[in-house]
């Protein structure tokens, strides 16, 4: 069949069952968006570029399939940067495809033109530019494949005008479907290994059911390889407790009895002690991140490691691994499973009684906390709009957040008994994620309530895509906790800067926040004391027809704890003020 | 010019493509890897070319590098050669002050290295030299004092030392 190569990238993006695509046309990717006209593909026309990389990392999040972005060439392609990298730290898979120059302009400082692909290279898995239109359709099938397999992530495809041009030929060509194998032929130097080593496996289940102090220590991985079944086989089959980093909560449900929350810099005491005293980790999909290890030569020093990852440079890369395990964490886990039961499962753990009752010591000792103030008395209290938050939306909600404080409340107070239900920026911690990326996950699963909990300054960096989700009637509702402070940075410069406060305060006012979302379209509110939070919040979860901005006025000075300060050690965790004395004496008993 | 203690030789086999070598050299950029020497060159099969880095392992494990630079789609296979195991050669050309006084004694001295003459001027001449780096580095050692004009080497290359056999003692 002859078309042109314009023609054949649709068709390549319907062959891969692409059903929404976000982005926003220009002079170079003009020729692809013609042909888009009499697809069945939805295109969702963002306000800037990068809303169309966060709205397909959002979709990518909450449905598991790759996400879609299209945008021209120059300023567009470096406005994608951003969700790029974020994709690339958090392995999201996503494909984009940027317009570029025609092929004889590419070097001569065209208009709009710029070195995507050299300046993408380093925040993309791989990226390609294509030259010729008969190569299109393998170009699209071998950027899914390497966006899906092995670690995910993000790929970028550039393609020059003239390829796409029907008014250029250079862009006639016959259709082509590559087969598997013929994909498989063009990437000589990929293959990911997905088996675990049998021999490793079986180590691996004997210190499992040796260990008396182990941890379960989960990572996004979990989520990514569709393991978050077999991870409770896992943890149930051997009794060993379940921490959940900042990219894998809902991989395990926050309600299991096994399941001990968020370890890392803001992660809860017992997570972060238990990981700290315990006698063998299993790092299943986590890569001992900064954030989770606190200063590195403290951090669970009586652990031996087991550690399993799809990549094998993860493997030994921060913390030397006493078992390492590359593989896909759903496979590796599964055999785990198999390993454990073939050695008895349940009945052959390591008497862990004593372990058991540390734990739910620490549990009672130091839980979440903090401090409600009277009705009517001062700000409203930013955990207590999401344990509110939390209890009047359906318990399968997706949530996504923006980075700072509200990220860490949302990730501490929601509970998360779904897996795909948590949409958020960990690696990168990119401000201003959420609100593009709700509009993705809501665009991919309209059935399910979704809320992007943001802050004020995450809020004014990506606004603008409340105008796409009214115009695209994708009714998303977002909880702007506005504490008129760069909230995060204010808590450093309170606790590391001696209250020095600097360019850190926003103001409560302007914008008025009320004003600007009715202006894009949305239900707008205003809520500035506690008794109003639950009329709200019920308000807007029966609102389905257009976005809902809820500004909850909270108390600026609010901290999130517990805290392990950056270089501290994980033993040195801050927790509650109203617990520190509890804690002094816990330290000074032991 | 003398090579840090602690190297090892990469060897990579990559697709014969644009910016493979961009790729290769922008990882080792941005992951803080140390390249001590690079040669690349094509390979028996015009489809793929051969990328040899002699990378510093002081601050970065040789694995880490090894698996970052496997995780390239356009790498096909990565091996690491530790000094023991490789064979490596390198070459080097150089342009040397040969006065009638210092002429034989520079010649003397690539007869004893086996270098070549490539050019001779009225005070001046071009020499060639082909062996294992430290060859190389004994060799520059020696025309130093004669004054070096210009002087360039190519980085090494390196296969892996062959096995042998057994009926070969060792």
């Amino acid at each position: 069949m002859k078309m042109n190569g314009g023609q054949a990238l649709i068709k390549a993006l319907e062959m891969q069952a692409v059903e929404v695509v976000f982005g926003l046309p220009g002079g170079a990717i003009l020729p692809v968006y013609d042909p888009l006209i009499d697809s069945p593909i939805r295109h969702v026309l963002v306000r800037h570029e990068q809303g169309a990389g966060h709205m397909a990392e959002g979709y990518a999040h909450a449905t598991g399939r790759p996400g879609v972005a299209m945008v021209t060439s120059g300023p567009a392609a470096t406005n994608v940067v951003t969700p790029l990298c974020d994709a690339y730290m958090d392995s999201v898979p996503l494909v984009c495809i940027t317009g570029q120059v025609p092929t004889a302009a590419i070097g001569t400082d065209a208009f709009q033109e710029c070195d995507t692909v050299g300046i993408t290279r380093s925040v993309t898995k791989h990226n390609e530019l294509v030259t010729e239109a008969s190569q299109i359709p393998l170009a699209i099938r071998q950027a899914f494949h390497l966006a899906t397999t092995g670690r995910p992530g993000p790929v970028l495809v550039d393609i020059p005008k003239d390829i796409v041009d029907p008014a250029n030929p250079r862009s006639a060509m016959e259709w082509y479907w590559p087969t598997d194998e013929e994909v498989a032929a063009s990437l000589p130097g990929y293959r990911p290994q997905v088996e675990g080593d049998p021999a490793l496996v079986a180590a691996a289940a004997e210190l499992l059911c040796a260990a008396e102090r182990p941890v379960l220590y989960i990572g996004g991985g979990i989520l990514k390889a569709r393991a978050a079944e077999a991870l409770r086989a896992l943890a149930e089959m051997t009794g060993i407790p379940v921490v959940t980093t900042l990219m894998a909560r809902g991989a395990f449900p926050d309600d299991h009895p096994l399941c001990l929350g968020m370890p890392g810099m803001h992660g809860n005491y017992t997570a972060i002690t238990a990981m700290q005293e315990a006698d063998l980790l299993v790092a299943l999909g986590s890569r001992f991140d900064d954030r989770v290890t606190g200063k590195l030569d403290g951090f669970a020093p009586d652990a031996r490691i087991v550690h399993v990852d799809i990549d094998p440079a993860e493997l030994h890369k921060v913390r030397r691994a006493d078992v390492a395990i590359a593989g896909d964490c759903r496979i590796v886990i599964e055999a785990l499973v198999a390993a454990v039961a073939a050695k008895g499962g349940s009945a052959a753990q390591a008497d862990r009684s004593t372990w058991k009752q540390r734990i739910s010591g620490w549990q009672e000792r130091f839980p979440l906390t903090y401090e409600q103030l009277d009705p009517g008395e001062g700000h409203v209290k930013p955990q207590f709009v999401l344990e509110r938050l939390r209890d009047l939306s359906p318990s399968d909600t997706i949530v996504a957040s923006g980075v700072g404080q509200h990220q860490m409340w949302t990730s501490q107070f929601w509970r998360f008994n779904h897996p795909y239900t948590w949409v958020n920026s960990g690696g990168l911690g990119t401000m201003g994620f959420s609100i593009p990326a709700a509009i993705g996950a809501k665009a991919g699963r309209p059935d399910r309530t979704v809320w992007a909990v943001d802050g004020d300054g995450c809020f004014q960096m990506t606004a603008q895509e409340l105008v796409t989700a009214s115009a695209e009637r994708i009714p998303i509702k977002v909880a702007l906790l506005n504490n008129a402070y760069l909230g995060m940075v204010r808590q450093w410069q309170e606790m590391f800067y001696e209250e020095r406060y600097s360019e850190v305060y926003l103001s409560p006012d302007l914008p008025d926040y009320v004003k600007w979302a009715e202006a894009m379209g949305c239900v707008a509110m205003r809520v500035e004391s506690t008794d109003e939070v639950d009329a709200a919040i019920e308000k807007a979860n029966a609102i389905n027809d257009r976005p809902v901005v809820i500004e909850f006025r909270t108390d600026s000075r609010e901290k999130v704890f517990p805290m392990v300060p950056a270089g501290k050690s994980n033993s040195d965790v801050m927790v509650d003020p109203t617990q520190a004395a509890d804690l002094d004496r816990a330290r000074g008993g032991r | 010019m003398a090579r840090p203690v602690s190297y090892h030789t990469l060897v990579m086999l990559v697709e014969n493509k644009p910016g493979v070598l961009a790729r290769v050299a922008g990882l080792f950029a941005r992951r803080g890897f140390n390249i001590h020497s690079l040669a690349v060159a094509p390979t028996e099969n015009p489809a793929l070319s051969r990328i040899t880095v002699v990378a510093d392992t002081e601050s970065t494990p040789v694995d880490q590098m090894v698996k970052q630079v496997d995780k390239l789609i356009n790498v096909v296979r990565i091996d690491e050669l530790a000094p023991e195991d490789a064979v490596e050669q390198e070459l080097l050309m150089a342009t040397v002050r040969a006065g009638a006084g210092d002429r034989s004694q520079i010649l003397e001295l690539c007869q004893i290295f086996g270098a070549r003459v490539l050019n001779t001027g009225s005070t001046e001449i071009m020499v060639r030299l082909a062996g294992s780096p430290g060859k190389l580095d004994d060799f520059e050692d020696l025309l130093r004092p004669f004054g070096i004009v210009a002087i360039q080497r190519t980085g090494t290359v390196a296969l892996p030392r062959l096995e042998r056999s057994a009926a070969t003692p060792r």
